[in-house]
């Protein structure tokens, strides 16, 4: 279908064609809500059958870290948000300024994360061959807190008493880890995607108050990938916690 | 009864009938309808067939009586058909008491039934007529099923932990039995046949049976010294841990408060994951026999633990609750 | 209406979607938008895949005709069923009727140009041939022998057969699904032409909105289950694994959360095709529009209700087994309901014998027997004998052959004429439609009989009093093969041989009726505007019908 200024060949009127835009959007995120929702129960019910395993997984994540990066994702739905009102009021410079400020905090989240990822990386606690729950308690890093090692060692030896299997439930807490916070960032990616595609049109002067339906419904998807982090940061970082 | 037509399985159990007559009767409602709406349909097509080229047909839009009409007739048959398979169901999800316990392990692709005095067999199960018989299912890999289409009874055998069930045999003879829960190459393979015996020949096949398969309990209570379980569970509760005494199918108070009853299922997570349930009043101080133990030898325990029904119970040292006047 | 003269009615159109002034080469289809020609694609593609998971039901009917099984190894069968089952499900089934039948009609039903997103469109197929092509590599490098259920941990630790790729396929798969689904119901939400209301809709769009509806929900969760499944056999963890502390039945809850609903997917709109067909044939409006339409949406909705009824069982709570039986009946009435309204439609209708009408009459046989032997399955003490039999295989492939297939294929037949201009040799294909339904009955009843009688499924090898009726089932295969092939050879014929359609050769009342056979790419010269109800051929003189006798004062004064 071929377009006419703004408007695609299927559609009547831009109404029309923005109703649909955004009513596709909802849908693709109702979707969504499914797709992390399998992973959410999966987590629920593992939590509850090894709460010790999960217990001390959560431990070893930085809540600074992770605390940090919910405060820049909430960041970035306001900066979001304000794009969108900037197109709609139709101060365009505003627009890609926001646009970028949004993208730069998507950024920011993504490097802490992968900061974190590698972290999980050295102290061998990536799910496969060569996870184990006692190597860094007993390969202490470079800048570790020698006390807080001393706990982490305790509390491991304390779960492996516990829980002889300690090592397989841990994986299992550290896969659901990886799946949710590496499909997390993979929207997050794609996020990223969108608003360099957003701000290359607000660059030319795209967005208007007329027609400013792409910027909202971006939007709608950035809002989404921030709500599903602000499940997923207390579920994976906070319950348990205790130091 | 014996069926005539080769419709169905010979009926050899307590549930047979009940499942035949079940299925008769919905049979009987899905012709009724079948042939109704068949023949409705068929008078229609030829009766109404378009006499001009041009013609059309009468509109009647619809009807809400009709509607009202076939949705409660068919909601009210159909709550009859949930409610007696219902009252089956729950019959045979509800083992009776006094059962005799077969264990059975199920394992790529064979069978494994262990009778109560210890004998083994392969692919095989004796059973007496006339008595109640609890299968506890276990398996040693993937999912399975022990299906016995002359009982019309099956169960699925899930790895990981038990499931029971349970017929009472009616008739003497020879029954196959099926694995009916696809498990991989030579699931069409592991298959077996139930013999239904007169209780005194089942006796006789007990005692006489060659092989001398040591008694579980026996088994079981080598394997209670040899894993040193004796040494924490002393039997008059002086040690660290409950006495077993009189535990087997009693209440047993929990660390938490609560209350639960000492089955199989509850034996074998104590022995593999002993901090799953403390109980009351004492650490959690036992080891785990995760990886240890087949689940023969957590068989022979079981049985072993179960034969501790009648030994004295000590006053202090055990972990059944107190009884609150109603078990 | 429109205002543009149509073809005269011994002639193709001179331009049309086929022949688009945009040329017809490979990359002007590979690259098209046109939801026509994406239909047309999806056509090919699932009739290769029906015509693979055919020859392997071939294959395995032949083997059951003795005992011991002569034809392959175990590990052989093991691989041709579960193979089956994948082939037809996710890559016919599933995809048939939506995307071919679904993708051509549901814009021209509503007077749209196109779908909401064409782009998203053609994304679906070739994510759709991508999953596709990962299947087929583990078919073709293996294959697959863990069954269609994928149940652990026999899928996700001792399988030795081609998992991986093979969950990775339909985890792609599922996409294709979803987008089409979104597509359908932002369609139907916002691209209706003028005075085309939701009550004015055809029961085809409302049994794809339904459809739809499942589509969007259930399919995510499957796609997650299995890309666990093949993560757990890539990294060797533990969620489906009792050895490391995982549980088989936490899949087989999430496994089935989609796929019972799938078989609502498979057969609401096969129903839907029926709904268009019985009134057309009848030249009345069905009965029961309304009721119709809202056992879709009821049948979509308890659907996601009752999936644990496969798991009666695996040992689940008895308390959870009451429930999952108590909805699943319910689950039967929405159905019953259908089944009731189509045959009143009949009711003084002036009832033509065209082959979409022997076709649905075929449907609503073989449903309702498919429909009621899932009462037996519901019943929890029929259960317990009944469950993993014969049985079930016989119910099923009464509801997704006897009703999907059906449905599928008489939907071809009624709008043939529509999608190529062109019509088939009645009499052929109306004997086609007889020669499927004898055949299927004559393979499939017996193996209701066989099932009670104990034989269970996935079986390659069977004790010997089972034969006779392998044998009458495997002959009547051989029939059906046959009800199958007819269909394939004239409708390619007439493709280039067949008789000028023209506009509305039925003729029916549905929107895509008023535009050219075959349209043009644009659906309609001008767009429509709707004053008329569906399937009403008292008020419709454009049709050239007479009026009829005058209607009777409506029977208890409601509509």
């Amino acid at each position: 279908m071929h377009r006419t200024g703004d408007l695609y060949g299927q559609f009547q009127t831009l109404e029309q064609q923005k109703e649909t835009a955004t009513l596709g959007m909802w849908i693709f995120l109702v979707t969504e809500v499914l797709f992390f929702g399998g992973l959410f129960l999966t987590y629920t019910i593992n939590r509850s059958a090894f709460s010790t395993a999960f217990g001390i997984g959560s431990n070893t994540l930085d809540i600074t870290l992770g605390g940090g990066n919910t405060v820049v994702l909430i960041m970035s739905s306001l900066t979001m948000a304000m794009a969108v009102w900037s197109a709609q009021v139709g101060k365009k410079k505003l627009v890609g300024i926001f646009l970028i400020a949004t993208l730069g905090l998507g950024t920011v989240f993504l490097g802490v994360k992968a900061i974190e990822y590698k972290q999980k990386f050295d102290h061998h606690l990536v799910p496969g061959r060569g996870f184990d729950m006692k190597y860094h308690p007993t390969h202490p890093m470079p800048g570790d807190d020698p006390k807080e090692l001393a706990l982490e060692k305790k509390e491991v030896e304390e779960a492996f008493a516990h829980d002889p299997d300690i090592n397989a439930h841990a994986q299992l807490y550290f896969s659901l880890y990886f799946g949710m916070t590496g499909l997390h960032a993979l929207h997050m990616i794609v996020g990223a995607g969108l608003l360099i595609w957003l701000i290359r049109g607000s660059f030319r002067g795209r967005f208007t108050p007329q027609y400013n339906n792409p910027v909202e419904i971006v939007g709608l998807y950035w809002h989404f990938v921030d709500i599903v982090w602000i499940y997923l940061f207390p579920l994976l970082y906070l319950i348990d916690r205790h130091r | 009864m014996q069926s005539q037509l080769p419709f169905y399985p010979e009926q050899a159990s307590n549930f047979a009938p009940q499942v035949d007559a079940l299925m008769l009767f919905i049979t009987a409602i899905c012709v009724f309808f079948a042939a109704a709406i068949t023949v409705v349909i068929v008078i229609f097509f030829f009766k109404f067939h378009r006499k001009q080229p041009n013609a059309v047909g009468i509109a009647f839009h619809g009807d809400s009586r009709l509607e009202a009409a076939w949705i409660i007739v068919p909601l009210i048959l159909a709550m009859a058909m949930f409610g007696w398979g219902a009252v089956v169901y729950v019959d045979y999800r509800h083992t009776p008491q006094d059962t005799l316990d077969v264990y059975v392990i199920a394992k790529q692709w064979m069978w494994k039934a262990q009778q109560p005095n210890g004998i083994k067999e392969i692919n095989e199960l004796h059973v007496p007529v006339g008595r109640n018989v609890r299968l506890v299912l276990a398996s040693e890999d993937v999912i399975h099923d022990f299906f016995v289409p002359a009982f019309r009874v099956k169960m699925d055998v899930v790895p990981g932990h038990y499931n029971t069930m349970w017929f009472r045999p009616t008739k003497p003879g020879r029954y196959h039995f099926f694995c009916s829960q696809y498990c991989g190459t030579n699931h069409a393979l592991m298959a077996g046949w139930v013999t239904v015996m007169e209780p005194t020949d089942y006796a006789a096949w007990l005692s006489g049976s060659s092989g001398g398969n040591a008694n579980p309990v026996v088994a079981g209570e080598k394997l209670f010294a040899e894993k040193a379980c004796i040494t924490c569970h002393v039997p008059d509760g002086t040690g660290r841990s409950p006495s077993l005494n009189g535990v087997y199918g009693a209440q047993v108070l929990l660390a938490d408060g609560s209350t639960v009853t000492a089955d199989d299922a509850y034996i074998r997570e104590s022995i593999l994951q002993p901090n799953a349930k403390i109980v009351a009043r004492y650490l959690p101080l036992m080891p785990s026999f995760q990886g240890q133990l087949t689940e023969e030898q957590i068989f022979a325990l079981t049985a072993y633990i179960k034969s501790l029904q009648s030994q004295p119970i000590p006053a202090k040292g055990a972990g059944i609750a107190p009884p609150t006047g109603n078990k | 209406m429109s205002n543009t003269p149509p073809a005269p009615d011994n002639e193709l159109p001179d331009t049309h979607y086929l022949n688009a002034t945009y040329g017809s080469g490979i990359r002007s289809w590979l690259l098209t938008t046109d939801h026509k020609r994406i239909a047309l694609l999806y056509l090919a593609s699932v009739t290769v895949f029906f015509f693979i998971g055919g020859v392997l039901a071939t294959m395995i009917r032949i083997h059951l005709l003795t005992p011991t099984g002569a034809l392959v190894t175990p590990e052989t069968y093991n691989k041709l069923f579960t193979m089956h089952g994948v082939a037809m499900i996710f890559f016919f089934l599933i995809p048939s009727i939506p995307a071919v039948l679904g993708n051509f009609l549901i814009p021209l039903m509503i007077g749209a140009k196109d779908l909401a997103f064409p782009k998203v469109n053609l994304l679906s197929w070739y994510i759709y041939i991508l999953g596709g092509s990962f299947v087929l590599y583990s078919f073709g490098t293996g294959g697959l022998d863990t069954g269609w259920t994928f149940y652990t941990p026999l899928s996700s630790v001792y399988s030795n057969s081609a998992v991986t790729p093979a969950v990775i396929g339909i985890f792609i798969n599922g996409f294709s699904s979803i987008l089409t689904g979104l597509n359908f119901i932002v369609t139907i939400h916002t691209m209706r032409a003028p005075g085309m209301t939701w009550f004015r809709l055809p029961l085809f769009a409302w049994a794809h909105y339904a459809t739809s509806l499942v589509m969007i929900l259930g399919t995510p969760v499957v796609a997650i289950t299995l890309l666990l499944v093949g993560l757990e056999r890539i990294f060797h963890l533990g969620f489906f694994n009792p050895a490391l502390g995982g549980d088989p039945i936490l899949f087989q809850h999430l496994f089935w959360f989609y796929s019972h609903p799938a078989v609502y997917i498979m057969i609401l709109p096969a129903m839907g095709v029926v709904s268009e067909i019985i009134p057309t044939f009848a030249r009345k409006p069905i009965f029961g529009y309304a009721f119709i339409a809202g056992s879709s949406i009821a049948i979509a909705v308890i659907g996601f209700l009752v999936w644990a009824h496969h798991m009666f069982v695996t040992g689940e709570s008895t308390y959870a087994a009451l429930t999952f039986s108590f909805l699943s009946y319910l689950v039967a009435i929405p159905s019953a309901v259908k089944v009731f309204n189509w045959t009143s439609t009949l009711y003084k209708g002036s009832i033509s014998w065209d082959p979409p009408m022997i076709y649905a009459l075929g449907f609503i046989g073989l449903f309702v027997i498919g429909g009621l032997t899932g009462l037996f399955l519901a019943c929890l003490g029929l259960d317990i004998h009944i469950h993993d039999t014969y049985f079930v295989v016989a119910h099923f492939h009464y509801i997704m052959v006897g009703g999907a297939v059906m449905g599928y294929v008489g939907g071809l037949h009624f709008w043939w004429p529509k999608i190529t201009g062109r019509l088939y040799p009645e009499s052929l294909s109306r004997a086609a439609a007889v020669v499927l339904f004898i055949g299927f009955n004559l393979t499939f009843f017996p193996q209701f009989i066989l099932g009670y009688l104990g034989m269970p499924r996935r079986y390659h090898t069977y004790p010997p009093e089972f034969q006779v009726l392998n044998v009458l089932s495997t002959a009547g295969a051989s029939i059906l093969a046959l009800g199958y092939l007819l269909p394939m050879l004239y409708l390619t014929w007439s493709m280039r041989y067949g008789k000028v359609a023209g506009q509305n050769p039925w003729p029916a009342t549905g929107l895509e009726w008023k535009t050219d056979s075959p349209p043009p790419t644009e659906n309609f010269h001008v767009t429509p505007e709707v004053t008329w109800e569906p399937y009403d051929y008292q008020n419709r003189p454009d049709l050239g019908l007479a009026a009829g006798a005058k209607p009777l004062a409506p029977a208890h004064g409601d509509d």
